[in-house]
């Protein structure tokens, strides 16, 4: 019978249905991170058990380490106790740690990918809910909670219902200055922020296959955003040429072998999917949230939509998103003014996305009372960009340039923005109170997120570099 | 983990779509904080810092809940469990929600947590229900039974998976019911190492 791609590694991963009918899925690569898994450390304590397969999890601090230059563990004061934590709950349980002064630090689901952890057909868990970040190189991940991060180290499995299918198919050619965060944004605004619930997702089509390895990590980033626990992209050789030579992917006679295996991975061709969602990429311009949920999104020359559009019964959810956000309906976005803009998270701080960013702020400057800051997704990044010379591009220009880390995606630690203040960024949730209380955040790619630093207001990126700002 | 087999409790009406984990528990920055403090902390304060009246957990007759009733998509978004933890420290063992982000529901289930989905015919009236209560008398959820009683009209049943319902009931212990297939986990292991060993292994090849 024809499968999906979905099917065939649920079905490889599948050690035994539990007595309760769940199926008992075997993580291929666990990564951990000092928000939650110290928790779980006590736990696993507490219960005398071990961690079974220290040799295929690590442990990274991401989420809480300050973003200063020349950073340590007292830095951020709050942040000592999850950073001390990880460290003793990583050493304790032999589980390499990507320390906050490793020279491969960094996001979670950039540093997972840049150093190989992650494979195509493999397995991935991670306690957050981006997890899904990684089937960019087409592995299925899984987001859990800290009891099912407890249950992974002790048993190396995860007790899961089996996922419905979707497929999102992208055709077409995006536009200049139209990115993976762009046709991201777009899906959840035609899904729904709750349409992939219970499903996971396959992105296919002319316009996924095009895409560079970090734009379609950028693109399964924002599965979770329309619900959806995993999405992924079948690999192909843009993956393993990606792939080839990275320090935890297979090398010599393994790498063969695994490559012969990786080009049998794709869901056949007469694959029924329980949900099928397409989306033309070609006519597609910037895209940027108006309101509280990554649903909520118009194209960047767009306004904010008229109630007369809204579903029936969404109309006080329609008002408050509104009255959060400081705006009326009908509103443009381009022109509103903003307060800070933020580049970076496991959305949108790779190098590429850097360089993207880069590209426009070259040679120009932030406007007067704008706060902008750049955190690179990794260590690794950092100095790639570094050494590409996009720091100083970016200082010159008046952003910050930032230690790596989650920074503030979800400000664990600290980095937050100002009651009332307009902040556009890069990431991946424009939820109310997210990036600190009252911030009215907006979800953009790194060259709008740019542009718009430049112009003080909400832009299109086209225009600005055409000189028409 | 606490087993679950009836709750008597009041029910707390928080009546939207789509409420956020962020919402439910901003981002916690102590390593051991006050759960029930965080539960909801923004929502339930005014932008000068002062408590919201208005808020439903801060008016004197929803102080002590017990059942939640909100509605659909609850809890999208991060998978911080803590959103969890705060409802158990305030008292909450039991959310009536008209859908479940998936990551949410799971973590209910993983701390004895009843989500419960009713009929969506059945929810409009169980929320009618719900704020005529007011908080002035409390509901049963009785999970043996699958239903839910309370005051202002007949009894609603709900339905919950066996396998999730006898975890509940008996409030058994996850990690210990995947051990019982430990062989199964090392064969597959093994196998594994033959078929395809670059997933067995995840070794750094620089050192």
């Amino acid at each position: 019978m024809a499968q999906t791609l979905f099917d065939k590694i649920w079905d490889a991963h599948l050690v035994a249905r539990r007595a309760d009918g769940r199926d008992l899925i075997y993580i291929d690569r666990h990564v951990l991170h000092e928000l939650h898994a110290p928790h779980a450390f006590k736990k696993l304590e507490q219960a005398q058990r071990r961690v079974r397969r220290p040799d295929l999890t690590f442990s990274v601090q991401d989420h809480t380490v300050s973003t200063q230059p020349g950073r340590d563990d007292t830095t951020n004061a709050q942040s000592t106790p999850f950073l001390q934590a990880m460290r003793a709950g990583s050493a304790k349980n032999g589980i390499r740690l990507f320390d906050i002064d490793d020279p491969e630090q960094g996001i979670s689901h950039v540093v997972a990918p840049e150093l190989g952890m992650v494979l195509p057909g493999a397995t991935h868990a991670v306690p957050d809910s981006h997890a899904c970040t990684v089937g960019g190189l087409g592995a299925l991940a899984f987001g859990c909670g800290t009891t099912e991060l407890e249950h992974i180290l002790a048993t190396q499995v995860i007790a899961l219902k089996r996922p419905k299918r979707m497929r999102v198919r992208v055709e077409g050619r995006l536009s200049p200055h139209v990115t993976a965060k762009d046709v991201a944004l777009r899906i959840i605004a035609e899904v729904g922020i709750a349409g992939g619930r219970g499903h996971a997702v396959e992105y296919a089509g002319t316009a996924v296959r095009a895409m560079s390895i970090e734009s379609r990590l950028t693109l399964c980033n924002l599965a979770i955003e329309m619900g959806a626990r995993s999405g992924f992209v079948a690999p192909d050789e843009t993956v393993f040429a990606w792939l080839a030579g990275r320090p935890f992917a297979p090398q010599g006679r393994h790498w063969d072998a695994a490559l012969a295996h990786w080009r049998t991975l794709a869901s056949d061709d007469d694959a029924q999917f329980d949900s099928e969602v397409a989306l033309d990429g070609g006519g597609l311009e910037p895209q940027i949230t108006w309101g509280t949920d990554p649903s909520q999104v118009v194209g960047v020359g767009g306004r904010v939509p008229e109630l007369a559009s809204v579903a029936p019964g969404q109309a006080a959810a329609f008002r408050r998103a509104l009255d959060y956000m400081g705006l009326a309906p009908g509103m443009p976005l381009a022109g509103l003014p903003v307060n800070r803009v933020f580049i970076g998270s496991c959305t949108n701080s790779r190098l590429p996305d850097l360089e993207a960013a880069a590209a426009v702020a070259r040679g120009r400057h932030v406007a007067a009372g704008v706060v902008a800051m750049v955190v690179p997704g990794s260590s690794s990044v950092k100095r790639q960009a570094e050494a590409a010379g996009l720091d100083q591009v970016f200082r010159a220009a008046g952003f910050s340039w930032g230690e790596s880390g989650c920074s503030m995606c979800a400000g664990g630690n600290g980095d937050r923005g100002e009651p009332g203040e307009r902040c556009v960024s890069t990431t991946n949730r424009n939820f109310e109170g997210r990036q600190g209380k009252g911030v009215r955040t907006h979800l953009v790619s790194p060259a709008t997120a740019a542009a718009t630093a430049i112009a003080g207001r909400i832009v299109d990126v086209r225009r600005l570099v055409a000189g028409a700002g | 983990m606490q087993p679950f087999t009836t709750l008597t409790g009041v029910a707390v009406p928080l009546l939207r779509d789509d409420i956020n984990t962020d919402q439910i528990t901003p981002i916690n920055r102590t390593i051991s904080p006050d759960w029930a403090a965080l539960l909801f902390a923004n929502a339930r304060k005014l932008p000068d810092g002062s408590e919201d009246a208005e808020f439903p957990l801060n008016k004197p007759q929803f102080r002590q809940p017990g059942i939640l009733v909100t509605g659909r998509n609850f809890g999208c978004g991060s998978s911080r469990e803590g959103a969890v933890w705060a409802m158990l420290a305030t008292g909450i063992r039991c959310i009536v929600a008209r859908s479940f982000a998936d990551i949410y529901r799971e973590n209910c289930l993983q701390n004895g947590l009843l989500p419960v989905e009713l009929k969506p015919a059945d929810s409009d009236a169980f929320e009618a229900r719900v704020l005529a209560a007011d908080g002035a008398a409390p509901f049963t959820v009785d999970l043996q039974s699958q239903s839910i009683s309370g005051p202002g009209g007949p009894d609603l049943a709900f339905e919950v998976p066996a396998a999730d319902r006898t975890r509940l009931i008996e409030g058994l212990d996850d990690i210990g019911l995947t051990l019982k297939h430990a062989q199964d986990i090392a064969a597959w292991e093994k196998r594994m190492a033959g078929a395809q060993p670059w997933l067995q292994t995840a070794s750094d090849s620089r050192r």
